[in-house]
This record gives C-alpha cells, sequence and structure tokens, in this order.
C-alpha cells in the first residue's frame, strides 16, 4: 500500500502481528478509507480479544491492482465510536463485531443482528448482558394495497435453512429482508479450540459445496504461519480440485436456473455433468465433495497417471458436449427474456458495498483473487478473469459458462503435464504471534480465512469469511423494485450458502 | 339401445382414461430430455395413495376449506357432461350448454380460490390472485372459440357445435376450425397450468400460479383435486380434438379410438411444448393468453366472410 498507515501483507504471507499499527479508534474509520482511495477495497475487519476488557478492531485491505494486502488495527472497549459513518463498507463487518465481540458500535445507522447468537469472541471482563442498540429487524412498509409474504426458514425442496420477508405490492417487491443465522455451528470458536485434525474438519465443513475452497483457503494460512512449502505437484493437484469444484458447481447452477423457468433440456443435461464433474472429485479423494484432500503441507491423496488419463480424457469429453448444450440454453429466446433484466446489480453498487465473485465479474467489475492474488499454481497457469457488464441473471449465467469453459481447459491442461514432487510436505510448527491472510477463489467469490497464532504456536484467532456474507445483501438489492415471481431464479443465480453466511 | 347409453359409455372412457393424460406428457417430456421418467399411470398410483391417507386441516380454515375440493370435482364432472365425447350427443344438452360449460368450470375454479384465501396464507393468496387473473382472460378466449363454433354450425349447444352440424361444415371451413383448434390447445395450457404459463413440475412456491392454491389440502382432498385438474385436461384435450377433426360419421369403434387417440396426441403435445422452451415471465403471460384468444377470434372471422 502507498499509505505509510497500514502494514503491507499479502495473500499468504504471515508477518508478526507486532508490524500491525494501531491507530486510535477515531482513525481507524479515515485510515480504512485512505486505505482505499488508492483503489482499494475492505476486505475484512474484524474483533481480536487482547486484554480482559480490550478488543483489537483489525482491518484488512486488498488492492487488487496491485496484487497487495494491507492492515491496521485499533484497540476499542465494549463502547466505541462506529466507522461506518467514515467507512460505509465496514457496516456489515460493525454488525457481526458487535454480535460476535459484544462491542458497541455507537453511531452505526442500522445495527440489526446477524446470525443471533451470543457473542463468543468478547474480552473475558465484559458485561454481556447489556446489548443495545438492535433496531427492529424487518423493514416495514404500510400502505392499502402493500403485502407481506414470508418465506422460510424451512423451504420446499433439500436446501438450508433461511427466512425471507418481503413487502410486496401485487407482483412487485418493494423491500427484501433476509434473516439468516439457523446455521450458526461457532466454527470460528472450533476452528480456534479443536485439534489441528478435527480443525482441518471443520474448515471443510463451513460449506459443503465449497470443501476444496475452504480447506485450501484454511491450509493457505497455516502453511504461511508455518513457513511451509509445498511441491508443485500439490499445488497443481490443488488447483485442478478446486477448478473441478467451480466446475461442478457452475454447471449445477446453470442447469438449476434452467430448471427454475421450466426448461427441461437444459436442466437435465447440466444436471448430470454436474454429476461427472462431482465423480471426477471421487477419482481423486474417495468422495464427491473432496474431502478428505487438501490438508497442510500438500494433498493426501496423489493423482497416479493413470487417473491423470482419465480425468484429461473425461474433462475433454465435456469440452466437447457442453457447448452444444449451452448453445441451447443461451440461444433459446424463451429462457433469454427470462434472464434478461432480471435481478440486476450495477457496477456502482458492486464497488460501494465489496461484492465479490461471480456478482462482481457480471457486473464488469474484474475480481478474481487467481488473478489479482495469484497463488499456488494459478502462479504460473492464468486463468483469464470471466466478465459480463449487464450484472442480472444473464449476466451471472454468462459468467458461469465463460468460468467452465476456462477451468476446463485448465484441468486439461493441468492433468496433462503434473509436475512433479510428493504431494506431501512436512507443514511444520506455527510462528508465533503472527497474523496471515489466505484468499481463494472459490466457485462463489473470494473465501478468507485470517489465522492470528498465540505466543505457543497455537491459534489464537481463526477468521473465516465466506463470499456468501458479503453477497447476501445483494441479494435483496437485486430483488427490490422486481417480481416476486422472479424471486427463485434470483435467487438461484446467485446461489449462496446459508450455512457458509451463518458459520 | 337407449339414446344415453353411448354419450355415458364415451363419458365413462374419458373419466377412466384422464389421469393418463398428465402421465403421457411428463413421461414425454422425460423422454425429450434424455431421462427415463415416470410411468405414464403415475397419477393413478398417486389418487390411491392419496385416497388412503387422512387429511389435515389448518384450525384457520372453514368449511369453505373443505368444501372447495368436493365443489371442484363436482364442476368439472358437470362440465364433462356436456360434451359430446362420441361426437354425436352428451349425456345432458340444451341450447347454450356452451356457456353454462364456461361457467360451470369457472364456478369449479371460484370454489377452488375461496378454498385458498379460506386457509389466509400469503402464498395461496398469492396464487389465487394469479389464477383469477389469468382465469379471466381464458375464460373469454373459450367463449370466443365457442362463438366461432356458433356461427360455423348454427348451433347453440355443444352437442351441435361438436356433434354432426360440425362435421357437415367441417370440409367448408377448416382454416377456422383448425385456428379454434389451435387456439383451445393454446388456452388448454393456460387452464390446466402447463408451461408456458404455469410449471407443474416446480417446488418453487414464489413462482406457482395453480399448485400453490392447493399447498394446504392433503389426502383425500388433494387426490380429488388432482383428478379434476386431469379431467379437465381431458376435457380441453377432447374439445380441441373433436374441433380439429369431427367424428360424427366416424363408426362407434373408430370413433372411441379417434378419442383416445386425439386425446393422447394432446397429451404429447403438451410434452413436447414443455420439453421446448422455458415458461414466460409472469406479467407476459397476458400477452400468450391474448395471443391465444386472437387464434380464436381469426378463426371467427374468417367465418364471418
Amino acid at each position: 500500500m502507498t499509505t505509510p498507515l497500514l502494514a503491507r501483507l499479502g495473500n499468504r504471507r504471515a508477518v508478526p502481528l507486532e508490524a500491525l499499527p494501531l491507530v486510535p479508534i477515531e482513525h481507524l474509520g479515515d485510515a480504512l478509507s485512505a486505505g482505499m482511495a488508492g483503489g482499494g477495497r475492505l476486505l475484512t475487519l474484524f474483533g481480536l480479544p487482547e486484554m480482559d476488557d480490550t478488543l483489537r478492531l483489525i482491518g484488512i485491505i486488498a488492492d487488487d491492482s496491485r496484487g497487495r494486502l494491507g492492515a491496521v488495527s485499533s484497540l476499542v472497549g465494549q463502547r466505541y465510536p462506529s466507522i461506518t459513518p467514515h467507512c460505509p463498507s465496514a457496516a456489515l463487518f460493525e454488525r457481526e463485531i458487535a454480535e460476535q465481540c459484544g462491542a458497541c458500535p455507537e453511531g452505526h445507522p442500522s445495527l440489526k443482528p446477524l446470525r443471533r447468537h451470543a457473542p463468543d469472541h468478547a474480552p473475558s471482563s465484559w458485561n454481556l448482558s447489556e446489548r443495545t442498540g438492535a433496531a427492529p429487524p424487518f423493514t416495514r412498509i404500510t400502505g392499502d394495497e402493500v403485502h407481506e409474504v414470508a418465506v422460510g426458514p424451512v423451504h420446499a425442496g433439500i436446501i438450508e435453512p433461511g427466512h425471507f420477508r418481503f413487502q410486496a405490492h401485487g407482483e412487485e417487491v418493494l423491500a427484501l429482508d433476509i434473516l439468516l443465522g439457523y446455521q450458526h455451528r461457532g466454527v470460528e470458536r472450533l476452528l480456534e479450540r479443536e485439534s489441528a485434525h478435527d480443525a482441518m474438519q471443520v474448515a471443510e465443513s463451513i460449506a459443503g459445496d465449497s470443501v476444496i475452497a475452504h480447506a485450501s483457503a484454511h491450509c493457505g494460512a497455516l502453511e504461511a504461519l508455518a513457513r511451509s512449502r509445498k511441491s508443485p505437484r500439490a499445488q497443481s493437484i490443488r488447483g485442478i480440485a478446486l477448478e473441478l469444484e467451480r466446475l461442478a458447481n457452475h454447471l449445477g447452477d446453470l442447469g438449476a436456473m434452467a430448471g427454475d423457468v421450466a426448461y427441461a433440456p437444459a436442466a437435465a443435461f447440466f444436471g448430470r455433468t454436474r454429476g461427472e464433474c462431482l465423480n471426477l472429485l471421487m477419482t481423486i479423494s474417495g468422495n464427491r465433495y473432496g474431502r478428505g484432500l487438501v490438508r497442510p503441507g500438500g494433498v493426501s491423496f496423489d493423482i497416479t497417471p493413470a487417473m491423470a488419463a482419465e480425468i484429461a480424457g473425461r474433462v475433454e469429453r465435456l469440452e466437447q458436449e457442453v457447448p452444444p448444450a449451452a448453445r441451447m440454453l443461451f440461444g433459446e429466446s424463451s429462457v433469454q427474456s427470462r434472464f434478461e433484466g432480471v435481478g440486476p446489480v450495477t457496477r456502482a453498487s458492486v464497488l460501494a458495498q465489496g461484492f465479490v465473485g461471480v456478482v462482481a465479474r457480471s457486473a464488469e467489475v474484474a475480481r478474481d483473487v487467481r488473478h489479482d492474488h495469484p497463488y499456488g499454481i494459478f502462479r504460473f497457469a492464468q486463468i483469464p478473469v470471466a466478465t459480463a457488464w449487464a450484472g442480472d441473471v444473464s449476466a451471472r449465467a454468462m459468467v458461469r459458462w465463460l468460468e467452465i469453459q476456462r477451468s476446463m481447459a485448465f484441468v486439461i491442461e493441468q492433468a496433462r503435464s503434473l509436475p512433479n514432487g510428493a504431494p506431501r510436505a512436512s507443514h511444520g510448527v506455527l510462528r508465533p504471534n503472527e497474523i496471515a491472510v489466505a484468499l481463494e477463489e472459490g466457485w462463489r467469490g473470494e473465501v478468507v480465512h485470517v489465522v492470528v497464532s498465540d505466543a505457543n504456536g497455537g491459534v489464537r484467532r481463526h477468521k473465516v469469511q465466506d463470499p456468501s456474507f458479503r453477497l447476501w445483501p445483494a441479494l435483496s438489492l437485486a430483488m427490490a423494485g422486481g417480481q416476486i415471481s422472479d424471486f427463485p431464479l434470483c435467487n438461484k443465480s446467485f446461489n449462496l450458502s446459508y450455512a457458509g453466511h451463518d458459520l | 339401445m337407449p339414446v344415453f347409453f353411448a354419450p355415458l359409455v364415451f363419458l365413462l372412457l374419458v373419466l377412466g382414461t384422464a389421469p393418463l393424460m398428465p402421465g403421457i406428457a411428463s413421461r414425454t417430456k422425460s423422454l425429450l430430455t434424455g431421462r427415463r421418467g415416470a410411468p405414464v399411470w403415475q397419477l393413478y398410483a398417486d389418487l390411491w395413495r392419496l385416497a388412503q391417507r387422512g387429511a389435515v386441516y389448518s384450525t384457520t380454515t372453514t368449511w369453505v376449506f373443505r368444501a372447495a375440493p368436493v365443489a371442484l370435482l363436482t364442476a368439472v364432472l358437470a362440465a364433462a357432461a356436456l360434451v359430446p365425447f362420441d361426437g354425436h350427443r352428451s349425456l345432458v344438452s340444451f341450447s347454450g350448454d356452451a356457456v353454462a360449460f364456461a361457467y360451470v368450470l369457472g364456478f369449479g375454479r371460484f370454489a377452488l380460490v375461496l378454498g385458498a384465501l379460506d386457509t389466509g396464507s400469503s402464498f395461496e393468496g398469492m396464487g389465487a390472485s394469479r389464477e383469477v387473473t389469468f382465469a379471466t382472460a381464458v375464460e373469454f378466449g373459450l367463449l370466443l372459440s365457442f362463438a366461432a363454433l356458433v356461427i360455423a354450425t348454427g348451433e347453440m349447444s355443444l352437442t351441435g357445435m361438436l356433434g354432426e352440424p360440425l362435421a357437415m361444415r367441417w370440409p367448408a371451413a377448416t382454416t377456422s376450425l383448425i385456428l379454434v383448434a389451435i387456439g383451445l390447445f393454446a388456452l388448454l395450457l393456460a387452464e390446466c397450468a402447463r408451461v408456458p404459463v404455469d410449471d407443474p413440475s416446480t417446488h418453487l412456491e414464489l413462482t406457482m400460479v395453480h399448485e400453490v392454491m392447493v399447498l394446504d389440502h392433503s389426502g383425500p382432498d388433494l387426490a380429488l383435486i388432482a383428478y379434476a385438474g386431469a379431467v379437465k385436461f381431458a376435457l380441453f384435450g377432447a374439445v380441441a380434438a373433436a374441433v380439429a377433426l369431427p367424428r360424427a360419421t366416424w363408426s362407434p369403434m373408430a370413433s372411441a379410438l379417434g378419442l383416445l387417440g386425439g386425446m393422447f396426441l394432446c397429451s404429447m403435445a403438451v410434452g413436447i411444448v414443455e420439453s421446448s422452451m422455458a415458461r414466460l415471465r409472469m406479467v407476459k403471460v397476458p400477452l400468450y393468453i391474448a395471443g391465444s384468444v386472437a387464434l380464436g377470434g381469426f378463426g371467427l372471422i374468417l367465418l364471418l366472410r
């Protein structure tokens, strides 16, 4: 970063915790804003209990164009002046901090509960019974013909729980409130308390459809703290697994979107190809979601030459089969008339609110960790960033289709030329009192894991951020002014994780 | 042979085979999209299963909710009695029974809508509002198609409009009648909650039209509604087939085969439509219905030359 106020970090590069500048809380918002003025964005902001009565807020800025991260921190008491008025993209994070750490940001514009759980990262001497500032959770629009439609938390179909409340005028949605937290399991606490072995399993369960992404980010942060090195082969296998996960989910999403508009042929075809990609993950790891594959120091299963040939061959066949189905989906006018113009997210709101992943890229914001903060295999084998401009359902479908093509090419290339090396190297112990940030471009968007080690080389704080956390507000935004009957389609085009948000 | 014998046999034939129609449509869709699909008699099994179960009633509902399925099925059966399935005569017929046909079906829908509103659920209210909005347009299309048949045949009852007088006029008015038949088929898709108006296989409440109105019905009540839906499907299919190809001059056996063949082709056509296009956006459905109304209107105009 150009401003001297921020400590320089990188993706998967650890620095001592003392290197983080401490600024007075009154200046934290301005420091973050200054960091963002040069093209950066607020990556994450979280609380770290420092002493019995003090909380340390750590803000991390990502400068995507330079591939750098910057960090700044501040010590606060149980009540502190909110930084959201100085730095609007901190709003969501301050809500999280208020709930997780029990600190009250005074002057926060809308301090609603986020997941509704008791604080589990609060400094020990704080009196947590006094929680103030909780605004009523639902928007209410009154009027003769305005009605309220409540959906969930139990839904038709096998999906996760979440409550949606629409304020509707006839078929038009005036406002959508999304209430989550039903899946809260205390993931961060578990990651901090459990043994390294068990924590790995927890990391793989953060979001069941992003096993590789979360496991890789988790390992990335730990490896940075331990200065352990992976072999090129391990990096390549992680890359293949990550892109297979992306392929399976993107193909499944295109099928599900076709299914939502009742376009049966594409729904059936993409549903089948999703299964084929999951089966390839099973070839590598023994299960369809890639659990148990990514481990600190590398991967626990090697890809034999026969397996590599099979993977390349099967993805090559997909490369032949998928384009006709995609042409069918994107060429069918009745499908495009459903996709176009539905659920728009503008470039301005992506930039203002820090949306990530497919949603950002479909609104012409080329934000992709694999490109901006390259790591592992992606330093050597670049995947072009896929973008679209309309920001609607059709753009999100198009970005998925472009990424499918590029991921297929990547997997074939990697499987045909796997580098040498041991799949797994020894991991070693964590350096004490350091902080490491690991970013991973999961199929939804960037997965962020921040690990702070304690004096004994254990894990003191493990911050997890799934892209869903940043993106649920985007769904509310996209639905306002839309048709209530288009909500399921719009929701599917985001396909956000409930568990990933709720942690 | 008593005069009502043949109409009765044909009516029972239609009532007995009606549950095959959604089955054939969904099987066609499965085969066209590369899946195996459920057997064509799936609905019989579903009806049997539902009939054996108990029904659950919400405490907010009243007798209106319980009466709705019975009223719906009664209305559909009454409408069926007005249609000359054998190509000659119907079980019941009187001058102007075509209007009765449209409004008896309308009464069935009214009962179902009341039942939906009786639950007090926001979903069911939303579905009811959609169903009624679309139904007003469908009703107009149906009456316009019947008006074309009245002009073509000079008859005021369905027995005449779909019986011998139609067969006589058919060679001279083929174009109009084919247009009317296609218009009726397009209305069938709207009336029977099929793609592109509704999606019978979706589980997403917010996008449903017909299905969301029956979410709270269970057991035998749901079986009655499902069966009534199948009979309505068969009614529209049989009427469209009769307009496209009148069978008044055929032998009873040939006429029976023609009826079943027409219903079979109609179900297949629904399956083909469902596997070749997406559903319309809800706000565009009225445009689609206007298009099918226009087909009946063109048929009518051609007859007025």
